[in-house]
């Protein structure tokens, strides 16, 4: 049964080697020539203003929050949709009651204008 | 046990060699045809017709001096190359490119990992490269580097809702998670005479399957991450050599295993229809397989890349308002009809 997971943990091990090796020789083959300009944020040619690690939309942690909502809804649905011969009308009616649910939700936050961006 | 993972390495190596190879021959080839559309003529000079380009542009990348801002956090920094092109290489890993091969008189499933869960695995994957961009930008601590990455993996994680959900149709459909059993189901006809390919079985999840499978892969005309006029670069501005490189090599490392992956959900994957009519011997069949899985990939690859080239970009909200407002209630629509459908047939 796990058995068959082993060629995954090979493909990511190469994967992962293959990158890392990559990544070195960049630092390996390439010139070094520091100069303190060369190191400094790239902003369009001026000095840098402030540093980057500033506050964002929140709009950003809406989308996060929404998006952990739906995924959940989903991953139920994964075990519904293998199972969906077996389980027939009476799958069918309770699986959308329980998105119907999700679905009220989601015309509230519409609704609301969470999905809106201006 | 050990002769089994020596049979996975092998296949690892030679999908991955045709993987990377493919990669670099795909970026050869989008910018000969965008260079055709826009009246140019595009790389003609590394070799016949400019084949040797590819190789070119990776020396060139190896010899650049590679720079970390001052100001960045550098284990993050190097890290986030390393997840996209890990993420987008693994994802390979579940996607049957072939039926069997007898070599040797050893039968070889033309898959790397027979998994039971490989529709879940690629979508965990794809769920993973959000990371690799996210990080990427923030560890720059770069302000156009962290906007191109927040607007890269908000819009990400809205597409993947619309990807999931239209996948569902098609393992409703198939009444299983394993891809080769996905493609096994498509190897049907529709009323004897028509493929019974789930892009025609689903077409509605069909379109949004790709519409989101293109803003997965940050694509045109969702390639908002990189709008250059405003973020410059987007979250790899601060990215310089093979670290550029690496992902460069993710981004096309993915279209193409996004094309893998519509072809073997929706087009039939690795099967040509009606070539069961036709008597041929087992070891041409394999053939035949693997070749029209490549054919079909490559085809919808350079759908891809026609596409990048012939559409303009979406403003922010716009993609916003699409991915929620119009995919997702879509991709619900889609599981609804689907459930009647096969409910009102049982």
């Amino acid at each position: 049964m796990l058995e068959s997971y082993y060629p995954i943990f090979l493909m990511l091990g190469i994967a992962v080697l293959f990158s890392v090796v990559m990544l070195k020789a960049s630092t390996l083959f390439g010139p070094k020539r520091p100069t303190d300009e060369k190191y400094t944020t790239y902003e369009s040619g001026m000095e840098p203003v402030g540093q980057a690690r500033d506050r964002f939309s929140v709009k950003f942690y809406m989308v996060g929050v929404l998006f952990i909502l739906f995924d959940i809804e989903l991953v139920f649905l994964f075990p519904y949709a293998v199972n969906f011969y077996e389980l027939g009308l009476f799958g069918f009616v309770v699986i959308w009651i329980f998105l119907a649910i999700q679905l009220i939700g989601f015309i509230y936050e519409w609704k609301k204008g969470a999905l809106e961006w201006d | 046990m050990i002769e089994t993972l020596l049979i996975a390495f092998i296949k690892i190596v030679i999908v991955l060699l045709v993987l990377l190879t493919a990669v670099a021959y795909s970026v050869y080839a989008e910018r000969r045809i965008s260079a055709f559309i826009q009246d140019r003529l595009g790389p003609n000079r590394v070799g016949p017709f400019g084949l040797l380009q590819p190789i070119a542009d990776v020396v060139k990348l190896v010899f650049k001096e590679a720079i970390v801002p001052r100001n960045a956090n550098k284990p993050l920094h190097d890290l986030a190359p390393v997840i996209s092109l890990t993420v987008a290489l693994a994802t390979f890993a579940v996607i049957p490119f072939g039926n069997t091969i007898t070599l040797f008189g050893e039968e070889v499933k033309l898959i790397i990992a027979d998994v039971n869960i490989g529709v879940l695995y690629i979508l965990a994957f794809s769920s993973i490269s959000v990371y690799g961009i996210a990080l990427a930008g923030w560890s720059s601590n770069n302000k156009y580097s962290l906007m191109g990455s927040l607007r890269s993996s908000a819009q990400m994680v809205s597409y993947e809702l619309s990807l999931g959900l239209a996948v569902v149709g098609v393992i409703m459909v198939t009444g299983s998670l394993r891809l080769d059993q996905v493609v096994m189901n498509q190897t049907n006809y529709l009323f004897g005479v028509l493929p019974a390919w789930n892009c025609f079985v689903q077409p509605i999840g069909f379109i949004t399957f790709v519409v989101a499978a293109f803003a997965e892969t940050n694509r045109q005309p969702f390639d908002l991450p990189e709008a250059e006029p405003e973020l410059v670069g987007g979250f790899h501005t601060e990215y310089t050599g093979l670290k550029f490189g690496l992902f460069f090599l993710a981004e096309y490392a993915h279209m193409i295993v996004a094309s893998a992956i519509i072809t073997t959900l929706y087009l039939g994957g690795w099967h040509l229809p009606y070539i069961d009519m036709i008597d041929v011997s087992p070891m041409l069949m394999s053939i035949i397989g693997i070749l029209t899985f490549v054919i079909k990939v490559t085809l919808v690859l350079l759908f891809m890349i026609v596409i990048r080239w012939t559409i303009p970009r979406f403003r922010y909200d716009q993609l916003m308002g699409l991915g929620w407002k119009v995919m997702f209630p879509m991709a619900l629509l889609n599981i609804f009809i689907t459930g009647l459908i096969l409910l009102l047939l049982q």
